[in-house]
């Protein structure tokens, strides 16, 4: 990046961004802070918080099996619903930047699958009741084809039901970052590669998925986060029988329990960090968003 | 194939084979991205078709009967709770969330075209609230209100929750708009003696509309359809995501369906609107790139 522009003052850059900080500060800074002081604190049972120092939101919260569990639980969908949005999303990616040949339809049929991201995510939940529901459409049209006898109670207010419900709703996060990457591909890096005789799966393998690390990288980020941090995926198709992270402490905060939730919200930013970190590790996203 | 083949030979064959027909993976990689369409539209679809049955009407199919039933029942009946309300200020929070997102992103994008004094900050800053927990930091939102003795309600602690999140949106999509901004432009009108105020304005501005109104889309629809941050920040009165979440755990009856119809007709009308205007601009540059055009 160049910068010559005449008469660009030093301070212009942070008065640009200025209005970003004073949103960031007071609604992400401050709530964060707030949460960290508040996990150290004790509650004083009415929603109210004693002024004190203790740990011991943090020991009950680390010596409980039950966190344990939750974050097993929580880990293993989103480990999931990464892993089926991601392949999907790269395989979507790939048909549209490499297969469609006229670019305007490329276009549209990228923006067909970005509508669904812009309306809302617990309409587009509840929409896979009457598909997956007992008497649902699946279930009678399994029945009535004769494959089955009785319907298939595992398809809805199960773990099936909710990893369905999250790549129904993330897999637009992995699609757009990949198919920017593989958009900025040269194509004559594929000829190139096809011509000096590369298999059609090694020009996938060495190819075209390095080039798009940062994009997967970004997908990843934003799904893993999302799952995470959720709970009502969980709460409305898992029927009651499944809990989360986010989930359990939303109850501690239903019983005012405002210290143990914000021990749980501390615990649960911290691994979520370590993860996005680690992710970061193997991309510049700087450089690559914002080139 | 012959391990004789020349090199030169094999890319013809290759490049002949490209031009007469499509690789099996076409095939394969079409199916499933049909399945993929089928998929994210067939749901939503099954439920609007729901939602028009009438007075008998359930929550799986078949359709009993066609009525509109459901929807008047929507808007007329309290024990679904207050549902024109929670439109009407979902929309007003929705319309102040996207004027503020659409001037915010373009500064901070214009910003961050260069390097300055703490970028990388403000940066890690955006995207740790990005993927921050919504809830956590809706948490500490409505914590810290209460501890300034501040009531929280819907046009303060959850704008400014919401916009925690729809702003580091809304920049990287500026980031994406801006990189494809040619600098020359801009370098040209400040050659030509024109002002900053007059770059920007008649400059550049001009130029990005397109990606600025699909930053106002950003903004929009997410502002509408947001829950997690909103849900302990909106105060006593529901916007319309927290009315449906009250309604999926105890409304069993078509009338969700209706009202997850009438917020999806929203949302399209919305995301159409932009879109057309989008298209209309590009067009019209089409236009005015030809000759005898104006530009």
């Amino acid at each position: 990046m160049t910068s010559s522009s005449p008469s660009r003052g030093k301070w212009s850059g942070w008065l640009l961004v200025s209005p970003l900080v004073l949103v960031l500060v007071p609604f992400f800074v401050l709530p964060i802070v707030i949460v960290l002081v508040a996990s150290f604190l004790e509650s004083d049972g009415f929603g109210g918080l004693i002024r004190t120092f203790t740990l011991a939101n943090y020991g009950g919260l680390l010596s409980s099996k039950l966190t344990l569990a939750l974050y097993l639980e929580t880990v293993k969908f989103a480990a999931l619903t990464w892993f089926f949005s991601l392949i999907i999303g790269f395989f979507v990616a790939y048909f549209l930047a490499f297969h469609v040949r006229n670019q305007l339809l490329a276009i549209g049929l990228f923006l067909l699958c970005t509508v669904p991201f812009w309306t809302s995510n617990i309409i587009r939940m509840i929409s896979w009741i009457p598909l997956l529901g007992k008497e649902g459409l699946i279930n009678t049209a399994l029945i009535k084809t004769g494959l089955i006898g009785q319907p298939l109670e595992f398809l809805l207010f199960s773990g099936f039901a909710v990893v369905v419900a999250y790549v129904h709703q993330l897999t637009i996060f992995m699609i757009v970052p990949i198919f920017n990457s593989m958009a900025r591909i040269d194509r004559r890096l594929l000829e190139a590669a096809v011509d000096a005789g590369t298999s059609r799966f090694d020009v996938l393998r060495l190819v075209v998925v390095p080039l798009t690390k940062s994009g997967i990288a970004l997908g990843s980020i934003f799904v893993i986060s999302i799952v995470m941090g959720d709970f009502f995926v969980v709460k409305v198709m898992s029927g009651g029988g499944t809990a989360s992270v986010v989930g359990a402490f939303y109850e501690d905060i239903g019983v005012l329990q405002y210290p143990a939730a914000a021990a749980s919200a501390v615990l649960l930013t911290l691994v979520l960090s370590a993860l996005v970190l680690l992710i970061l590790r193997s991309v510049d996203i700087r450089r690559e968003i914002a080139q | 194939m012959t391990v004789l083949a020349t090199p030169v030979a094999l890319a013809r064959a290759r490049a002949a084979a490209r031009r007469e027909g499509r690789p099996w993976t076409f095939y394969a990689l079409a199916g499933l991205f049909i399945f993929y369409v089928v998929a994210l539209y067939g749901p939503m679809i099954c439920i609007y078709v729901l939602s028009f049955q009438d007075v008998r009407g359930g929550l799986v199919f078949p359709m009993k009967g066609m009525s509109l039933h459901w929807f008047v029942d929507l808007f007329t009946q309290v024990r679904t709770g207050d549902v024109k309300g929670s439109f009407d200020r979902s929309i007003k929070l929705a319309v102040l969330v996207t004027a503020i997102t659409v001037v915010v992103s373009f500064m901070a994008g214009l910003a961050f075209r260069r390097r300055f004094p703490g970028d990388t900050a403000v940066f890690y800053l955006m995207i740790g609230s990005l993927v921050a927990p919504g809830l956590v930091l809706g948490i500490g939102t409505g914590l810290l209100f209460n501890a300034l003795g501040i009531e929280t309600s819907w046009y303060t602690s959850a704008l400014g929750a919401q916009l925690s999140w729809i702003l580091p949106f809304g920049v990287l999509v500026m980031f994406a708009v801006m990189s494809r901004f040619n600098r020359v432009w801009e370098e040209a009108a400040w050659d030509l003696g024109a002002s900053r105020w007059q770059t920007i304005w008649l400059v550049i501005v001009p130029i990005i509309a397109p990606g600025l109104i699909a930053v106002g889309l950003f903004g929009f629809t997410l502002s509408y359809d947001e829950f997690a941050r909103t849900l302990q920040t909106a105060g006593s009165l529901n916007t319309l995501p927290l009315e449906i979440w009250s309604m999926t755990l105890n409304v069993t009856s078509p009338s969700l369906y209706a009202l997850g119809t009438v917020t999806t007709i929203i949302s399209f009308a919305i995301i159409g609107a932009s879109l057309a205007t989008i298209a209309l601009i590009q067009r019209r540059r089409a236009e005015g790139g030809r000759p005898g055009g104006h530009a």
